[in-house]
């Protein structure tokens, strides 16, 4: 039995030792990553200080118990001192402790105090670049309220993203370096939180109301967080990556976004009527980055917190339920209102899906139906 | 007095009930003791094996064993299993087998209802199994996947094992405040002529402030959870913001209740080390009216500091620099405790049974968790810290040392005066060693973890965390085995061994030591007449 | 009937089967709810069955307490363990309303002026609602559960907080009466209380069914209606407990069980009568008036 034990163990030792082995070469720290705005530069100094005091305490309680456990032991043959608690130290004690700590807590709060004046409200009485930040169950949303564009971000599957998997993402957040940015977070469904360690700090995003922090990125580079509030099922999977480029670089990017916008509003607008193969390819790609998380590109779902679509009762029924159900969603549940999708982008998901898998209806549902049903 | 009076008093009882009775209809506070023991033991073991799933899960990074619901279902019942289940039902079987033996009462001041408050319990625990398998049954509806902060609107996206949830929590409160009332009846009406309250013993002094705690705030809880319930299915919208409501009021009653709840968590394991420390160094408790001063602070300010744990949410500048200087305040009387258990260790003439060895690695490793916690205090550094796996290593440090080892500290302690025979104390001493190392390094690296930016409740993370998760679960396999070895002790301990004289511990003092060992069925129906200086 | 001088050692009751049907009749109880609450519907008699079995615990339990008392078990000091425990539960209750207190000033005076743009996040309203203007009463910016008319305070409120002011002195009453050992004051004082208290609660029936039916003031009508009708609803389920409560007192006293120096039943009733007086003023002020 023991024998058995231990070769087990041996083991289980050895495959440790061969999977740390081989990951040992992926970059790991073991402390906050270096900050790339001044506020989060503050943060990060409050953090070493207190992190220094709180050592510091340490060692001292440590030696303290460490000097009393090898001098007063019996087996050394101390003999209990019986009036130590009576002595004047002992009578006194119960004030001077306390002096000494909260002569420590004040340093910290002070200097804690400090920092937080600076980090906390956002500066008044100039223009800051807003962004929206909205949380989804399980993708971001990003609202430029200057120019108008939005952008939306989801994880990329293992496959295509390699070691940077929960690390990387579609479509980045592309913020200038130099310029004072105010974020507005808010959420579309459950509580998240934006959390890119070398900005400033988190923030959490509430449904139906509007939080706000600020940053002034001070260097270039990509910086990755994810979702620091739990928001269910894919909660592991909401990484937030921002690409942080030069003013001039960020004017250009914003152009070419605000070119797509327009080619795709042109695109769903146009009255032309799409052919079934047209929407069904169109609807399948929109269809696995949109719906795919809950739904799964199977269409099984995973039930029971999320239903199949495949042979489910509303996508083989009539059109005109299956259309409300995305576009308004359900409320109390996962399943979100998709009105903010355009006609065409609705009407190709819901032609897709009454065709795939095992759905058999036929149906091709045009943009202009889906205008009709709103 | 000596004991032999109330003996021959036993006289009168014939009716010592036995079999299935004894247990179920029981009124006496060892046997009801008893009874919060095992049960506070079989649910550290559900517990424990939850958590030893979520460890293996995270060895690696990937979706090995389980699916993400089932995880966070884990998580939260892992939670819920060990606060609720284990720890504050161990600290109150300690409480019912000690404290009448130590105050000099011939039971608790109400034997009826400390029988209820126990039996809730297995019902709670019931509620608690079925809103974490419900959903595997068909129609179960999905899995509860909100951590045990059950914070809306996600769990107001759960299917109906949320309900089962929260009525189980009512339950527990329930259970807890019919325990508080009946202990601190008993602490105040119950003591023996002569025993003043500052001549009572730090144990009862730590649970009077315990049950006072839990009196104030598990009714709050009580009151949220029901709002969750009526916004789940009865239209109401307090933690809605269409209807005016804001999801956030959950959080200032949830914490309103959850911090001092880690009070109530920490403070029967001080009253533990109030007692292991003197016996064990031969020398009277250091500070014995500052610790009681120190208690009350705690237990005071605690209530007032509650939303340090949501920084994060949106407060003004005013309300997050006072609730963190409330909580760095916290580490004034918490501090003085950790002081006075010092200086009653220094200038003893120590020895090092398992008790105390846990006594000492209590002082260290608690220091070290309430450092990290005053670290989170911090406003601003908390953003960063917030919802990372750094507070899940605060948490572990002070709720392990602080209320599961202080724990395991009383049950050593006090095991040959229930069982009537010693411990192998050879065996101990290894569990103690395997405990403690297991410990430290499952935990240990997961500061590490939350500084580098790993957030806590993930299923899945990228391989930059891997070599500390990796350590963190190999310790948490050794820590969790270990834990077998106790079973074993606290078995063979009861079946037999060396037999315990009534005194057990060279330095113990106290009531309880006077009584033989084990105590018959009911001791100290005279009371005894107190003369001695306590402590 | 009881005294120390009699009782050299304390009393201690024997094993009882009653916390075990307890047990079982919550879990019973509780569990036909979420059956219920679901949509199952067997749940509803399980909760039925379940609520029969704890009134018959309740009528067990206390019966043996009562006998107990009668055949002069108790000591002075048995009598002050439950004075305290009393006092306690007390307590708890207390703050099982300062929840539901504390939400209504929360929502009031934190929440809504966030939704209508003032305060720390003003910014809510910029971004996200244009047209809310914070007011209390509210059914926030979704106007959830329609169009609906607030109550007012100096209706059937009014005279209901006149009811149990008044009810607070016929307990009074009915305690001065006992102490005097005068059964006929004590009974027609419990039975004004009684009367007193059903009255309350006819009269919040009433203004409930006016309030659904004539101001569309319903459970659904937003943070308004949640916290009306939970704060309300909760303390007129303590008054009928405090009804029934008091019921079984009367019978008692009827029976002559209580005399000057031995009647802790009847204090606890009273003392209880009393808190559910003291939160009623609470609403009245809070809920009601401003
Ligand atoms: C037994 C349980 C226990 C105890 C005792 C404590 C004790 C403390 N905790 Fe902890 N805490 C938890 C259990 C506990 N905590 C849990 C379970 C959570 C997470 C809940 C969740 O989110 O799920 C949590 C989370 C938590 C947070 C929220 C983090 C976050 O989510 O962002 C914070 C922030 O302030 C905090 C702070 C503190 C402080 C300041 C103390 C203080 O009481 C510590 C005081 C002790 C000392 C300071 C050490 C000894 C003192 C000295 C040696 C004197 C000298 C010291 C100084 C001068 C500083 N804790
Ligand atoms: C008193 C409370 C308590 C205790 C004792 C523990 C004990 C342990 N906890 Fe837990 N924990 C919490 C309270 C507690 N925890 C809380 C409040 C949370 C937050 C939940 C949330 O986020 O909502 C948490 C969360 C939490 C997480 C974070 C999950 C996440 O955020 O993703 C982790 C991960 O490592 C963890 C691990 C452990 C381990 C390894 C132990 C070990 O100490 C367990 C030791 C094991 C045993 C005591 C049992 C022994 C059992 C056996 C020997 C049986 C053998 C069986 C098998 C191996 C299958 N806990
Ligand atoms: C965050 C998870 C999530 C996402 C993303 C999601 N859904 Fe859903 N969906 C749900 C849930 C949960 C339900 C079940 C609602 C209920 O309880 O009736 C649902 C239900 C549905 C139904 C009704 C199915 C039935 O049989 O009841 C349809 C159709 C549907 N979703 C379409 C979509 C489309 C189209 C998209 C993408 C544009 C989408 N969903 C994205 C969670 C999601
Ligand atoms: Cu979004 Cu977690
Ligand atoms: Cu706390």
């Amino acid at each position: 039995m023991c024998r058995r034990l231990t070769t087990i163990s041996r083991r289980f030792l050895l495959v440790a030792a061969i999977v740390s082995f081989q990951t040992a070469h992926a970059e790991y720290g073991i402390n906050f990553p270096p900050p790339a705005a001044d506020v989060a530069q503050e943060i990060y100094d409050i953090h070493m200080l207190t992190m220094q005091i709180a050592t510091f305490l340490l060692l001292i309680v440590f030696s303290f118990v460490i000097y009393s456990l090898y001098f007063h032991r019996k087996s050394r043959g101390y003999p209990a001192d019986q009036n130590f608690h009576n002595t004047w130290f002992g009578n006194w004690s119960w004030v001077m402790v306390p002096a000494l700590v909260l002569g420590i807590d004040l340093t910290i709060a002070s200097n804690a105090d400090t920092v937080l004046k600076k980090v906390w409200e956002v500066p008044k009485g100039e223009k800051l670049m807003d962004v929206k930040v909205t949380g989804h169950q399980w993708w971001w949303e990003f609202d430029y309220l200057d120019y108008g564009i939005k952008v939306e971000s989801r994880y990329i599957p293992e496959e295509k993203s390699g070691d940077l998997y929960l690390r990387e993402v579609d479509n980045r957040l592309v913020l200038p370096t130099g310029t004072k940015i105010r974020f507005l977070h808010t959420s579309a469904d459950v509580l998240h939180a934006f959390w890119v360690p070398e900005l400033a700090f988190k923030k959490d995003a509430i449904p139906g109301y509007v939080t706000e922090t600020w940053s002034e990125l001070n260097r270039e580079g990509v910086f990755r967080g994810q979702c620091a509030e739990l928001c269910g099922t894919w909660h592991s999977r909401m990484p937030l990556v921002v690409e942080s480029v030069p003013p001039e670089k960020f004017d250009a990017w914003v152009k070419q976004q605000q070119a797509i916008k327009v080619a795709a509003a042109e695109e769903a607008s146009s009255s032309k009527a799409w052919s079934k193969n047209e929407l069904i390819t169109k609807g399948k790609e929109l269809y696995e980055t949109k719906c795919g998380a809950c739904h799964q590109a199977s269409g099984m779902g995973l039930p029971p917190a999320f239903p199949a679509l495949n042979g489910s009762a509303i996508v083989n029924g009539p059109v005109a339920d299956h259309l409300k159900i995305v576009i308004n969603g359900k409320s109390g549940t996962a399943m979100q209102a998709w009105g903010s999708l355009n006609d065409l982008e609705i009407a190709a998901i819901v032609t897709y899906e009454r065709n795939a898998w095992d759905n058999k209806s036929g149906d091709v549902v045009q943009p202009t139906d889906v205008k009709q049903a709103r | 007095m000596s004991y032999t009076t109330a003996i021959n008093d036993d006289a009168h009882h014939h009716h010592n009930p036995t079999g299935w009775r004894r247990w179920l209809f029981s009124t006496n506070h060892k046997d009801i003791g008893t009874l919060y023991l095992l049960f506070a033991l079989s649910m550290l073991f559900m517990g424990g094996a939850s958590a030893m799933l979520i460890r293996a899960e995270l060895f690696q990074p990937g979706i090995q064993l389980l699916d993400p619901d089932l995880y966070n279902n884990l998580v939260t019942n892992h939670a819920l299993l060990m606060i609720f289940g284990a720890v504050m039902p161990a600290a109150a079987g300690l409480a019912n087998w000690m404290i009448p033996l130590m105050i000099g009462a011939p039971d608790m001041a109400l034997p009826r209802m400390n029988n209820l408050s126990f039996w809730i319990l297995p019902a709670a625990g019931t509620m608690l199994i079925l809103s974490f398998v419900v959903p595997f049954f068909p129609g179960g509806g999905s899995q509860i996947n909100t951590g045990w902060t059950l914070y809306p609107p996600l769990s107001v996206q759960v299917g109906m094992s949320m309900d089962f949830l929260i009525f189980a929590i009512h339950l527990l409160g329930i259970s807890s405040v019919l325990a508080s009332i009946n202990i601190i009846v008993t602490l105040l009406n119950m003591r023996a002529p002569g025993m003043t309250l500052m001549k009572m013993p730090m144990f009862c002094w730590t649970w009077l402030v315990t049950a006072f705690l839990l009196i104030l705030v598990v009714p709050v809880l009580a009151g949220g959870v029901t709002m969750l319930l009526f916004d789940r299915h009865f239209g109401t919208s307090f933690f809605d913001a269409a209807g005016g409501g804001d999801p956030v009021l959950f959080q200032h009653l949830f914490w309103f209740f959850g911090h001092p709840e880690v009070y109530v968590l920490l403070l029967p394991s001080i009253g533990v080390l109030s007692h292991v420390i003197p016996t064990f160094s031969r020398k009277p408790l250091f500070g014995y009216k500052s610790m009681v001063g120190a208690m009350i602070a705690v237990a005071t300010i605690g209530m007032v500091v509650w939303a340090h744990h949501q920084y994060t949410i949106g407060m003004s500048l005013g309300a997050v620099s006072y609730f963190m200087i409330g909580t760095i305040i916290i580490s004034i009387p918490v501090g003085l405790m950790i002081f006075n258990f010092i200086a009653t260790m220094w200038r003893g003439a120590m020895t090092f049974e398992t008790p105390m060895l846990f006594a000492v690695a209590i002082i260290m490793m608690f220091t070290f968790g309430g450092l990290s916690g005053v670290m989170l205090a911090v406003v601003p550094a908390d953003m960063q810290y917030h919802d990372s796996m750094f507070v899940v290593a605060h948490f572990h440090y002070v709720l392990m040392p602080g209320a599961v080892f202080g724990l395991f500290a009383g049950v050593f302690y006090w095991l040959p005066k229930w069982t009537g025979h010693m411990y192998d104390e050879k065996l101990a001493k290894i569990f103690f060693w395997v405990n403690v190392i297991g410990f430290n390094l499952t935990f240990f690296p997961q500061h590490f973890l939350g500084l580098a930016g790993m957030p806590r409740r993930i299923i899945d993370y990228n391989v930059m965390f891997t070599e500390f998760n990796v350590v963190s679960s190999i310790g948490a396999m050794i820590f969790g085995f270990s834990h077998l070895l106790l079973l074993y002790i606290v078995i063979k301990t009861i079946r037999g061994g060396e037999k315990a004289t009534a005194q057990v511990w060279e330095g113990a003092k106290g009531l309880e030591w006077e009584v033989p060992s084990p105590p018959p069925f009911h001791t100290w129906e005279t009371p005894p007449s107190i003369k001695q200086e306590q402590q | 009937m009881s005294s120390t001088d009699q009782h050299t050692t304390y009393f201690i009751p024997d094993p009882s089967p009653w916390p075990i049907i307890g047990m079982v009749s919550l879990l019973v109880t509780l569990f036909g709810a979420v059956l219920a609450m679901n949509g199952v519907v067997v749940g509803k008699f399980i909760v039925f069955g379940g609520l029969l079995l704890f009134a018959y615990l309740l009528f067990g339990w206390f019966r043996d307490v009562i006998s107990e008392n009668l055949s002069d078990k108790y000591n002075a000091q048995v009598d002050r363990s439950f004075r305290m425990g009393m006092f306690w539960f007390i307590a708890s209750e207390v703050f099982f309303f300062l929840a539901f207190f504390g939400a209504l000033f929360y929502i009031r005076n934190i929440a809504l002026p966030w939704l209508g743009g003032e305060g720390y996040l003003g910014a809510t309203k910029e971004i996200l609602y244009n047209q809310f203007e914070s007011a209390w009463p509210s059914h926030g910016p979704g106007q959830l559960g329609g169009e609906f008319i607030p109550m007012g305070a100096w209706g059937i409120p009014a005279i209901n907080t006149f009811l149990l002011l008044s009810s607070g002195a016929t307990i009074t009453w009915a305690h001065w009466g006992l102490k005097q050992d005068n059964q006929k004051t004590l009974v027609r004082g419990l039975m004004a209380t009684i009367a007193l208290g059903l009255l309350f609660v006819a009269f919040q029936a009433y203004e409930y069914i006016h309030a659904y039916e004539a101001l569309n003031l319903t459970l659904q009508s937003g943070v308004y209606g949640s916290t009306f009708y939970m704060l309300t609803g909760f303390h007129g389920f303590h008054v009928t407990m405090g009804a029934i409560m008091l019921m079984a007192i009367l019978g008692r006293s009827m029976k002559g069980h209580f005399s000057a120096h031995n009647h802790f039943a009847f204090e606890a009733v009273a003392w209880y009568w009393h808190f559910v007086d003291v939160v009623w003023l609470g609403l009245f002020i809070f809920v009601y008036w401003f």
